[in-house]
């Protein structure tokens, strides 16, 4: 009762804080805070529902009004949600260690962004770019190369484990980079390291500005993104992933194909990364090689680590995380330093514009990123939120 | 008629080494025991019936079908189980859904069923939630239905193997060492449940065994292997008997080591 006066109470409150006080980012930490707060604490499950439901579908859309860039982190949040969610059936469920993930987002993006622009042209002639409706056509395509290429992924790599699969993963993912980079000759496919621009946006009805299409249309994929996860992973397709993370041997023993759970858990991940990469490069209107390298990879992964392995609610809360630290925290930490930096002050008697600018605070951002992984990793390993074992109902023998 | 299990010739070599030699193996009903002393090949041989290794020459069938070049999944969903000498459970899953895990090849579910949560979808859940509490309640694991598997005493686990084993459906079980570790209570009472299983489910069961009062109670018929060759086949009281089982177990009289030793000085 007190938890549910006092979640309702919170998300109001840093809602009305965000918007008295845009700029600050603090106060906009507390507003996801609530959120969090609102998922764990004990309260009814409808009042839950509900909360989450307006902070996401009102407050958070409102909020953008005030702070237009809360919005782009919103739905850059919401990308990486679902990379991570995709990753972590890959590595969390099945055990199967994949280094190059952002691959299949490369694809799925690469995928609009030839016939989403004018670069098409190039290639079959004249007719693109398509006509902007085609976006929504292509969420299926992208989908649909997504899987594909998981599969494709999946079949030279079946009989490998462990170190040797994070190896080949790893290369996977480089030679994708790569050929994004080098395919402009002899056919230019790719554009090569210039990237493709511009990139169509999709049609929207009743007008409603970019951002905030974009925010809902993010915010629908990861809902039907989280339902198939759970529908999934609470099911025989989702218990024989596990098995084999345990045990392969033994999971084949006890009648688990090997090769099709294998290939069907690569191509689910690899999905939600293609049909995401269809949002990101028209929500970028722009897009080349640079977008897809290795740290990505590592970054998904992290989320997946930093929230806990073959958790729904970790992969969300590990990629809200990281993207909030990358984009948010570390940056106006940065900011706040070269402003006290440029003011002059004086700490302990040291005035704070001697630092040598090989000390800028921008160029510890990674560093402290690390060092919170290592942090992390040692004192809680399983993750922020772990998985939980459900206690089954049990059927009447 | 053919017997439900039949292996003809089977011999399996890694590099240089024959781990078996031609053996012949055969099962209609009850329960066979397999013996041996350490490396005799007992495993190896349970390995090639499941499909994890494939056997250089040598046919094995089971209700007539021949199974090699067969996976291990499909030769399980066919109807042969098994469990293992170090205990394989699924460690960071709960007892029951170990159980579950062991019923995935009767699951008849697509991914259209699983994503659309139907009333197919529901049913089929129901069912295998209801026989996966009935084989716990069977090994007398169902208190235990929501631990975690790695967390179970070392007894309970080689039960929770047994019944994921049952849960695939098997006609015929084949226990690698199934009261290993156990004390002499509860390999009686493990040999209690194998044998009402025998006699409820019509199930043929193949053991490993190296607790000879666990063979000899409870086996209808004993083979005997010794350097990957089958040296003694028939019921317990005859290969108890016989001399070839009795030096391949003790050594020939006068050839103990110390003596020749003593000899050759």
């Amino acid at each position: 009762m007190i938890q549910a006066a006092l979640a309702t109470g919170l998300v109001g409150l840093s809602a009305w804080a965000v918007a008295t006080f845009p700029r600050s980012v603090v106060v906009f930490l507390l507003f996801q805070g609530s959120l969090l707060f609102v998922y764990l604490a004990r309260i009814p499950r409808w009042l839950r529902t509900a909360l989450l439901a307006l902070a996401l579908l009102v407050l958070m859309p409102v909020l953008g009004h005030f702070n237009g860039y809360y919005l782009e982190i919103a739905t850059q949040v919401g990308i990486f949600v679902a990379l991570a969610l995709g990753l972590n059936i890959v590595v969390g469920l099945a055990g199967l260690l994949d280094l190059g993930y952002v691959a299949f987002f490369a694809v799925g993006a690469y995928s609009w962004a030839i016939f989403g622009s004018p670069h098409a042209n190039i290639m079959f002639g004249g007719g693109f770019p398509l006509a902007p409706g085609w976006f929504y056509a292509f969420l299926l395509v992208g989908l649909l190369l997504g899987a594909g290429t998981g599969v494709l992924l999946g079949l030279p790599v079946l009989r490998l484990r462990g170190d040797y699969l994070a190896i080949v993963t790893l290369g996977f993912g480089e030679v994708i980079r790569v050929l994004a980079n080098n395919l402009d000759k002899p056919v230019n496919i790719t554009n090569g390291p210039k990237g493709i621009t511009p990139i169509s946006r999709p049609p929207v009805p009743f007008d409603v500005p970019y951002a905030e299409a974009f925010y809902f249309l993010v915010l629908l994929i990861v809902v039907v993104v989280v339902l198939v996860n759970r529908r999934l992973e609470d099911s025989h397709v989702g218990r024989a992933w596990e098995a084999i993370r345990e045990d392969e041997l033994a999971a084949q023993a006890m009648g688990v194909p090997l090769v099709r759970s294998k290939l069907l858990a690569f191509g689910c991940g690899a999905s939600f990364a293609g049909i995401m990469g269809v949002v990101f490069s028209a929500k970028q209107v722009f897009i080349n090689p640079e977008s897809f390298t290795f740290l990505e990879s590592i970054g998904v992964l992290a989320m997946v680590i930093l929230g806990g392995m073959g958790s729904i609610p970790g992969a969300v809360v590990g990629a809200t995380v990281v993207t909030v630290l990358n984009l948010q925290v570390l940056k106006g930490f940065s900011l706040w330093l070269n402003e006290l930096k440029n003011a002059g002050v004086v700490v302990l008697g040291y005035n704070l514009a001697d630092l040598p600018t090989q000390l800028e605070p921008a160029k510890y951002e990674r560093m402290i990123f690390g060092a919170i992984l290592v942090l992390m990793m040692i004192f809680r390993p399983q993750g922020i939120l772990p998985v939980r074992r459900r206690a089954r109902e049990l059927g009447t023998p | 008629m053919s017997a439900l299990f039949e292996a003809r010739g089977i011999t399996k070599r890694f590099g240089g080494l024959t781990a078996l030699h031609a053996v012949d193996f055969a099962l209609d009903a009850g329960i066979a025991s397999i013996i041996g002393p350490n490396g005799a090949g007992k495993t190896t041989l349970f390995n090639v019936f499941t499909g994890l290794y494939r056997a250089e020459e040598g046919g094995v069938t089971f209700r007539g079908q021949p199974l090699l070049g067969l996976r291990p999944d499909q030769i399980t969903a066919l109807g042969i189980c098994r469990t293992f000498q170090n205990i394989r459970l699924f460690g960071n899953m709960t007892a029951i859904e170990n159980v579950l895990v062991g019923m995935h090849a009767r699951v008849r579910l697509g991914l259209r069923d699983v994503l659309a949560r139907g009333p197919r979808f529901h049913a089929s859940e129901g069912a295998l939630m209801a026989r996966a509490s009935a084989l716990l309640e069977r090994v007398g694991l169902l208190p235990q239905a929501n631990e975690v598997a790695r967390n179970l005493p070392y007894g309970d686990q080689r039960r929770l193997e047994l019944a994921r084993a049952l849960a695939s459906e098997p006609a015929l079980l084949l226990l690698d060492e199934p009261t290993a570790g156990m004390t002499r209570g509860e390999a009686g009472a493990l040999m209690g449940l194998l044998r009402a299983l025998v006699a409820d489910l019509g199930l043929a069961v193949v053991l490993i065994e190296h607790n000879m009062r666990v063979v000899m109670g409870v086996s209808d018929r004993v083979t005997v292997l010794d350097h990957g060759e089958k040296i003694s086949e028939g019921a317990p009281h005859e290969v108890q008997a016989d001399p070839r089982v009795i030096e391949a177990y003790l050594g020939t009289r006068h050839s103990g080591a110390p003596r020749r030793r003593l000899a050759e000085r």
